[in-house]
């Protein structure tokens, strides 16, 4: 395959950024996004050049690491997928692919189409735990969970903190992401103790991070490599609601 | 009090205006169906009825709400979308569309069609029943019924009419179901209920408001 790259380069977050053209042969129509971007660090390196910097660790599609908009897209333009995940045989031979970084106000470019998503990270820090005490498990019958409700908890925590939903959503909000920790706890009794005081230390921190307020638009959802439902945010809404009135 | 100041609270305030204008609307558009009626029992009925809401010390309270609603939606609405633009991204290129519904992206556009319009149908009809001049019609009451019945004579204005209508469609088709969920519905099951609800709602109210002013205007020819 012959591919005609358009990819943002920048140095850091202080400069300026820009769209840089690139040419690149012989790509096998098998290979996945991210070796195709191996391929062009390669001849770029070769050629004296910075590579193109960007995130990944797992390239199975579960750690959360990659993201970048391919195709003006979060994560390309398949759906239920990591950018890790698309393969080049998603495209056209000669076709022109654009490549940008994941954007918002609360995920500060560090170079190239690698961003600071630790946002993310100070979300969870606020509440997105139990307090349990240290020692042995307890036995696992002692606790009474149906098995939808730990399929409903298990489909939520399912999140990877890619920041896709931020990235696609056009007031980046991280409601997705938030709501998806709030409802996977809420849902176990050992979530629920501290229901309260952990969806308003959230939602409260995602707003002093900067992320934008949700409109429903359900972008969220359908970009969302895991299929997190936007009925996580009704229930981070609900239990939002619930606390400030009455907690 | 986070109730007051999150970006959870003031969406809260736009789905609870939203919500109680969603409900007035349904009694609007039931007013409006007699006008469907035949000319002379339509004259009738309609200013009778418009003389009972203005007397009437439960209409007043429920006017006030309706006030308030629709201006704290449209600040709140300002306000919202002001932080939005501060934390929203640009993109050189931009395919973000294809994930969601165009109407869902333009709930701002098309809530200022809606607001260009109240002003105009404010202007035309409750501000010329609450302070203008009216005739009275044969039992005494202002006749209201006979300036609606003009403006919708105008084929300019039922167009206006009805181009407004369809933004009010489309406002509703996301508006409903986007309130909803931000109050919490969320189980998976009633959360669908309420969505055909909403578009359901959204059609008649369209449909309804929409037909009234075009029979008005053709059957002006007929008679």
């Amino acid at each position: 395959m012959k591919l005609h790259l358009k990819i943002w380069r920048q140095r850091d977050a202080q400069s300026n950024g820009a769209l840089v053209d690139y040419d690149l042969d012989g790509i096998d129509q098998h290979m996945s996004f991210l070796e195709m971007m191996d391929t062009l660090n390669g001849q770029l390196i070769l050629n004296g050049d910075m590579p193109v910097e960007f995130d990944h660790d797992c390239r199975e599609g579960i750690c959360g690491s990659c993201g970048m908009m391919v195709n003006g897209q979060a994560h390309g333009p398949v759906a239920g997928l990591t950018v890790c995940q698309l393969h080049m045989r998603e495209f056209k031979d000669g076709a022109t692919i654009y490549v940008e970084p994941f954007r918002a106000a609360a995920f500060p470019l560090k170079r190239d189409l690698k961003i600071d998503r630790s946002a993310f990270d100070r979300i969870i820090q606020a509440g997105g735990f139990i307090s349990a005490s240290t020692g042995s498990a307890i036995e696992a019958n002692n606790l009474p969970i149906t098995h939808d409700m730990a399929e409903s908890a298990f489909d939520s925590a399912a999140c990877i903190g890619c920041g896709a939903c931020v990235a696609t959503c056009k007031n980046s909000s991280a409601a997705l992401f938030t709501s998806a920790k709030v409802s996977h706890l809420v849902k176990l009794p050992q979530g629920k103790l501290e229901a309260e005081k952990r969806v308003i230390q959230m939602v409260g921190q995602m707003d002093v991070e900067g992320f934008g307020h949700c409109s429903n638009t359900e972008a969220c959802e359908v970009k969302c490599p895991q299929g997190i439902s936007v009925l996580n945010i009704a229930m981070m809404n609900w239990e939002f609601n619930k606390s400030s009135l009455l907690g | 009090m986070p109730f007051l100041k999150s970006t959870l609270s003031r969406k809260n305030l736009m789905a609870l205006t939203g919500l109680f204008l969603c409900f007035f609307l349904v009694i609007h558009l039931l007013g409006n169906l007699q006008l469907l009626l035949a000319a002379d029992k339509a004259s009738v009925s309609f200013n009778n009825y418009s003389t009972l809401l203005s007397g009437n010390i439960f209409i007043k309270i429920i006017a006030y709400i309706l006030y308030f609603s629709i201006i704290a939606h449209a600040v709140d609405a300002l306000v919202i979308t002001v932080k939005n633009r501060k934390t929203a991204a640009k993109y050189a290129y931009d395919e973000r569309k294809h994930a969601s519904k165009w109407y869902s992206r333009n709930m701002g556009i098309l809530g200022t069609v809606l607001l260009i319009f109240l002003v105009i149908h404010f202007k035309d009809f409750w501000y010329v029943y609450k302070f203008g001049a009216l005739p009275l019609d044969k039992n005494g009451n202002k006749n209201l019924y006979v300036i609606v019945v003009n403006a919708f004579h105008s084929w300019w204005y039922v167009c206006i009419y009805v181009v407004s209508m369809f933004a009010l469609g489309f406002h509703l088709l996301h508006g409903f179901k986007s309130a909803v969920r931000t109050l919490g519905l969320y189980h998976p099951r009633y959360a669908r209920y309420v969505e055909i609800f909403g578009v359901v709602y959204s059609y008649t109210l369209t449909i309804g408001f929409s037909f009234i002013p075009v029979y008005v205007y053709i059957t002006q020819y007929i008679k």
